[in-house]
């Protein structure tokens, strides 16, 4: 009862801090979804890394430490910490700069504009929204399974859905992106602390940080290295896959939620910061979640594939007292809503904007309808979301790469937009639609074998996806005429 | 130069940056590192995240893209 208790004083903060921020509401649309373009580099760094940061982090990540050891912190978090901060400085401050001067809310908009094409803009509404549901999944799942486990199965999984998708609902609602940004603010830094606690005290527990390493080594040597642990046994992490897994933290240079936290900074400058210490951020969060997978290992034995994404939550329930549990756990919380926000007001966005905004009411609509347009989609979406949470199969971190690998392959279609006059709508709609038709064939076979790779070479999908997909962006623009230049000149300075 | 880095040093550096995260060199290799405590897998790639730091403190400092840069004084938060 104190675990939950202390959970439900940590939503309630977490909406104290939402509501407030209402205060500063201009009641405008533009103040509802980009914050009326005022977010200063503290709150800019936050909302972008705790908008990345999700369940897929937190309990993924020690779910994959659990079975793969310490090639998942290369894997995934070391090379993020130079890719994502890369396409933030190259891609997001250009968005950014162009988002200020045309009015962008939405990712739809700049692309249905930069290559005036209405067909395009539907297309990647209907991708992005296909590709973003089931990242949405995630962290309602994962606020299910972590008050699930906690209180000893006391609390239906249910439960713990419903509560973080209400209160994410409940500030998203009245607060739009000021209230998210504030909560994100909020909810990053108690992730990154906690985790942070969360570590010393288990590695106390269990006898020291040499002691945790020493029952490591005595039960799973194999998980502190990544090939194999005898001669002749097999990698646990292929080099081919960690070199071919470099291409998976491009997809935030398309996750429409991202591009919608660009577009709040209030200057360019703003950005300086946020991308000198995001590296630093993720290491401080994915350590300790690897690491407690890792020792976790050497203290629940035979968790099978998904089973591992809950233990982190057993080591919590096992080492840290009552009263901390709870606290822990709000911070798996705090990872989780501060990812499922951004999502949420962005689809929501995407709604207003890309479809009753664009064609109910041809780009004529009033503040109030904008606003009032937008709760109506948050809701539904978290609806939704929170329905699909209770009948789908739930391997969080399996769930995190396949929505990766969609968007990292539509990379090519935001770096023409911005940097290839030259390209094309039918480039930029052939790619996606490459993008469409080997997405679904890689993962109709791969979603059943999660050690899948292409002709089990170890070469990820996403390579080949993002490969042909840039080529169908050259090809297709090529083949075509080149664009108005009047069109043209409106993204390009001569 | 105006004591600017020429961009082909940073394309340079940030390629060099994309290999090193491949360390086969420790692929097998379970030895933990005195005075850290953990396996030298790990400690490489904790010290690869500050590495990426470094790279984008000279991105900013050296190829901040200053076209875009505007002086909008509205107030932050």
């Amino acid at each position: 009862m104190t675990t939950l208790a202390i959970i439900i004083v940590y939503l309630v903060l977490v909406l104290l801090v939402g509501s407030l921020s209402h205060r500063l509401s201009r009641g405008t649309g533009e103040d509802y979804f980009v914050a009326s373009r005022s977010i200063g580099p503290f709150f800019l760094l936050m909302s972008l890394f705790g908008t990345n940061m999700t369940a897929f982090a937190i309990l993924g990540g020690s779910g994959e430490g659990y079975h793969k050891g310490i090639g998942v912190f290369a894997l995934m978090p070391s090379i993020s910490a130079l890719v994502i901060p890369v396409v933030f400085f190259f891609i997001g401050t250009r968005v950014w700069a162009l988002g200020k001067q045309h009015g962008y809310y939405t990712q739809i908009q700049f692309f249905r504009d930069r290559w005036d094409s209405n067909a395009l803009g539907l297309l990647l509404f209907v991708v992005s929204i296909a590709l973003l549901i089931p990242y949405l999944l995630i962290g309602v799942m994962g606020g299910g399974i972590t008050l699930h486990n906690i209180t000893s199965q006391a609390v239906p999984e249910w439960v713990g859905a419903a509560l973080v998708t209400g209160v994410v609902f409940a500030y998203v609602c009245f607060g739009g992106m000021r209230g998210t940004a504030w909560a994100n603010a909020f909810q990053t830094m108690v992730f990154m602390i906690l985790g942070g606690i969360t570590l010393f005290i288990i590695v106390h527990k269990m006898g020291g940080l040499s002691g945790a390493i020493a029952k490591v080594q005595a039960t799973h040597p194999e998980l502190l290295q990544r090939g194999p642990a005898e001669a002749g046994g097999k990698d646990l992490i292929s080099p081919v896959r960690m070199l071919t897994y470099t291409c998976i933290p491009l997809s935030v240079g398309m996750f429409p939620h991202m591009f919608m936290h660009w577009l709040t900074a209030e200057k360019a400058a703003a950005f300086k910061k946020p991308l000198m210490f995001y590296p630093l951020c993720i290491a401080a969060v994915w350590i300790p979640s690897v690491l407690l997978g890792i020792f976790g290992a050497a203290e629940f034995e035979g968790l099978r594939g998904p089973q591992a994404n809950y233990v982190l939550i057993r080591m919590i329930a096992k080492h840290a007292p009552t009263a901390l549990a709870g606290l822990l756990c709000a911070g798996v919380f705090a990872a989780i809503m501060s990812s499922l926000d951004s999502q949420a007001l962005s689809l929501g966005s995407m709604f207003t904007h890309d479809i009753v905004r664009h064609y109910g009411f041809h780009d004529r609509m009033s503040e109030k309808q904008q606003i009032l347009f937008g709760r109506i989609f948050v809701f539904a979406v978290l609806a939704v979301t929170f329905v699909l949470a209770q009948v789908t199969e739930r391997s969080i971190f399996r769930l995190g790469v396949w929505c990766f690998t969609g968007f990292a392959s539509m990379f090519p279609v935001v770096l023409a937009a911005l940097f290839w006059r030259r390209s094309t709508k039918v480039g930029a709609i052939a790619s996606v639609a490459t993008v469409i038709v080997l997405w679904v064939f890689f993962f109709s076979k791969g979603w059943t074998n999660p050690a899948y790779t292409v002709g089990m070479t170890g070469v990820m999908p996403v390579v080949v996806i993002l490969a042909a997909s840039a080529a169908a962006m050259v090809v297709g623009s090529l083949a075509t005429r080149p664009p108005e230049a009047a069109t043209v000149s409106k993204f390009f300075r001569d | 130069m105006n004591g600017r880095l020429p961009p082909w040093v940073l394309v340079a550096l940030l390629a060099v940056l994309l290999l090193l995260h491949n360390d086969i060199w420790f692929w097998t290799d379970a030895r933990i590192v005195p005075g850290v405590g953990l396996p030298v897998g790990m400690v490489y790639h904790i010290a690869y995240c500050f590495a990426a730091t470094g790279m984008l403190v000279l991105l900013v400092k050296h190829a901040w893209p200053a076209h875009i840069d505007d002086d909008d004084e509205e107030p932050s938060q």
